[in-house]
């Protein structure tokens, strides 16, 4: 009954209790927000803005980069997120079962996760060298002449996309270690009872168990592959030519430019982005897991 | 209670005594933003230190900003907010018109050093007809940087047309050297062939930069404008490139030039300055020739000014700003630059003539200068600039784009820098 009528009691705090959060969440948030929704309909040159309309909006979608941007985003978010997915769940997998030095390998694949983007950024290209790299002089000793990872303009999208799974697929780990942990063992126990095999047990039993940190996993990673940047930015900088852009980098570009009105109305389209694709999402996940 | 009162104005005392103790004199504090480069650093550390011995009771503090497009938003973004320190560096022509300069900047006109100032570094660092900066080194040009010792080692003369270039480069090629290095890791670098092209564009359409801001004459439809993005695509299709131009970098660049490994490389004279810092044995090695074109009479080099030292509107400490700004300015100031930086080209202050000893690559940009033969850079002449340039240089240059397409696009790209600075008829 209380439940059902949250406003006929009476909170127990005084009204004021709540605007220091207020006040934070009204000037760190709403009002950034808002006045970005304004910006992105000027040519706004941060002294002064012209109101011009829905011009940026035109502008940013007949640019042709910004297609490939917006076609590039998609495949990088798609294919980090399933990678990390996949991997993530199967490391957690090992990771939880009777193995020689399971917290000593647990830091290793969590390790990635703390090391900051540019860092690794940076190494990869220097790894990803096409002549002097080590990956590539690897592939030269066993006879296989490695491609330019990042100078192959259809190759350097995935190159990154790559080393984003290697810097993220840590925390997927993570994830799924702490939703394995959750399924009961008398689940095991009973269907090995019932001769069932290990891979039914892992289609059968671990995969419809561990489904709340399966949800959690895409979503984070569709969300972070979505807006992903200094990866990008440092490998690519979106090259060669334009061939790694994703919106983020498109919005960067604009902004270092001067475009202001341009990249503010590109982080505009990008929200609208995220929010159209995690929305559906989201309220699609949380239903199947009600109809369980 | 009277012991309380004691001790109240014993405080009391001590502060007056700690604040009439500051200082005897006024002394004012400069602040001065100057960008990461290491070689504008050892300059700027010199021209202060030469000032705080002339002027004791001024102080000069450096500060340090990135580079690039982050360089151009710090800049913008202190400007906007009125917190820029006293003097900045930044550069003069297209960039510094974004500025608003009558906006933001303080007019320097009637500075004594003005006077001594070339007219055509007043002509891209003024606005409204009203003098805002003084130059922050010399000229700079952009060209073809060489190897000596490669030239003579093969018996090979400097060119004088694009088809010989091409023939030395099969030359150096078929001696088994990189004929012409290009580093599209660091995509600026991969501009220069069509920046450099201007001064051939400029001597077959004179007025291509009055009707280029007049949104009338196109890169697209220009064939000598055109013909600057056809350069990126014969040196690629030639494959006298070096294995790895895409993921080269511009140290890379300037490492194989100087070693001897590669004969050519397509760069702003600014790169003297690191060559020296890097690489300084190798210099007397190293020559330069203007980008050479079709045409063996038409032959000289497209010119880059030096970045200037502006005071925002915002400054509190303008008039002695303005005597840092004047001895920069002078003759004095010029030669201390030079005693500490590389010389990149003639000097833009009367009377400060170059020292005797600069590196050959600087004697050999200086008979263009003496018979006339140099042009301003396009971005010198025209406030627009587009943006995405260096991409579409680094498409073409690998062989991703055609120029006629590159060139219709970088038109498009234009357009939104045009709008953006209010530019009529666009």
């Amino acid at each position: 009954m209380i439940q059902s009528h949250p406003h006929s009691r009476k909170s127990p705090y005084p009204f004021w209790f709540f605007l220091p959060a207020a006040v934070i969440y009204g000037v760190l948030f709403l009002v950034p927000t808002v006045t970005s929704l304004w910006y992105s309909l000027t040519r706004w040159d941060l002294m002064t803005a012209q109101f011009i309309g829905l011009e940026n909006f035109r502008q940013f979608f007949s640019e042709p980069f910004l297609v490939r941007g917006l076609f590039n985003t998609l495949v990088y978010a798609l294919v980090t997120s399933g990678l990390k997915t996949v991997f993530g769940l199967l490391l957690a997998v090992l990771l939880s079962g009777q193995i020689f030095a399971r917290g000593f390998l647990r830091t290793v694949v969590f390790f990635p996760v703390l090391v900051s983007s540019i860092g690794i950024g940076i190494t990869f290209t220097v790894m990803m060298h096409p002549t002097r790299g080590i990956i590539n002089e690897a592939l030269g000793l066993i006879g296989i002449p490695g491609p330019g990872w990042l100078t192959n303009p259809s190759l350097a999208l995935l190159s990154v996309a790559l080393v984003d799974l290697w810097k993220g697929v840590g925390l997927a780990t993570l994830i799924f270690i702490a939703g394995l942990a959750t399924i009961s063992p008398d689940y095991y126990e009973a269907s090995r009872i019932d001769g069932a095999t290990r891979r039914q047990q892992f289609w059968r039993i671990t995969l419809p168990l561990v489904r709340p940190a399966t949800v959690t996993v895409i979503t984070l990673s569709l969300i972070g592959g979505l807006r992903s940047f200094d990866l990008i930015w440092a490998m690519t900088q979106g090259g060669p030519g334009f061939s790694s852009d994703v919106i983020a980098s498109v919005v960067y570009k604009q902004y270092q430019a001067g475009f202001y009105g341009l990249s503010t109305a590109g982080n505009v389209i990008l929200f609208l982005l995220v929010g159209i694709i995690i929305l559906p999402l989201t309220f699609w996940f949380n239903r199947r897991e009600v109809d369980q | 209670m009277t012991r309380h009162l004691k001790y109240r104005l014993a405080s009391a005392c001590a502060l007056i005594a700690l604040l009439a103790a500051g200082p005897l004199r006024a002394e004012t504090t400069l602040s001065f933003l100057i960008d990461n480069g290491p070689d504008t650093l050892v300059a700027a550390e010199a021209l202060v230190e030469a000032y705080a011995a002339k002027h004791p009771d001024i102080t000069i503090e450096i500060d340090q900003r990135p580079g690039g497009g982050e360089g151009d938003n710090t800049i913008k973004t202190r400007l906007a907010t009125g917190e820029m320190a006293d003097i900045f560096l930044y550069n003069a022509g297209s960039l510094f018109q974004v500025l608003k300069p009558e906006q933001t900047l303080h007019d320097i006109a009637g500075l004594p050093a003005l006077a001594n100032i070339a007219e055509t570094f007043k002509s891209v660092s003024s606005a409204g007809g009203k003098a805002y900066g003084v130059p922050f080194g010399t000229s700079m040009v952009g060209g073809i940087f060489y190897n000596k010792k490669i030239y003579r080692d093969l018996g090979l003369s400097v060119p004088k047309t694009w088809a010989e270039f091409m023939a030395n480069n099969e030359k150096i090629k078929a001696a088994g050297k990189v004929a012409l290095v290009q580093t599209y890791r660091d995509s600026w670098t991969s501009q220069i062939l069509v920046l450099s092209d201007y001064y051939n564009l400029q001597a077959s359409v004179p007025d291509f930069a009055t009707q280029y801001t007049a949104n009338k004459a196109k890169y697209a439809t220009t064939p000598a404008a055109l013909k600057s993005f056809e350069r990126l695509k014969d040196v690629h299709d030639a494959g006298i490139l070096n294995e790895d131009f895409g993921a080269a970098s511009y140290d890379d660049g300037l490492y194989v030039l100087a070693n001897g490994d590669a004969a050519h490389y397509p760069m702003l004279s600014l790169a003297i300055g690191a060559l020296q810092q890097n690489h300084p044995e190798s210099l007397a090695d190293i020559g330069f020739f203007a980008q050479p074109s079709d045409d063996a009479s038409v032959n000289g080099l497209t010119v880059w000014m030096p970045p200037a030292l502006y005071i925002p509107a915002s400054s509190q400490h303008v008039d002695d700003a303005k005597g840092f700004l004047d001895f920069v300015g002078s003759v004095e100031g010029c030669k201390v630059l030079m005693g500490v930086n590389t010389v990149q080209g003639p000097s833009l202050i009367k009377g400060c003539d170059l020292p005797a000893d600069v590196p050959p690559a600087v004697t050999d940009m200086l008979p263009y200068f003496k018979d006339g033969r140099t042009a301003p850079a396009l971005e010198y002449l025209s406030p627009i600039k587009g943006p995405n340039l260096q991409q579409i240089t680094v498409e073409v240059g690998s062989g991703m784009r055609l120029p006629a397409d590159a060139a219709a696009m970088y038109d498009d790209d234009v357009r939104k820098q045009a709008q953006q600075l209010g530019i009529p008829n666009w």
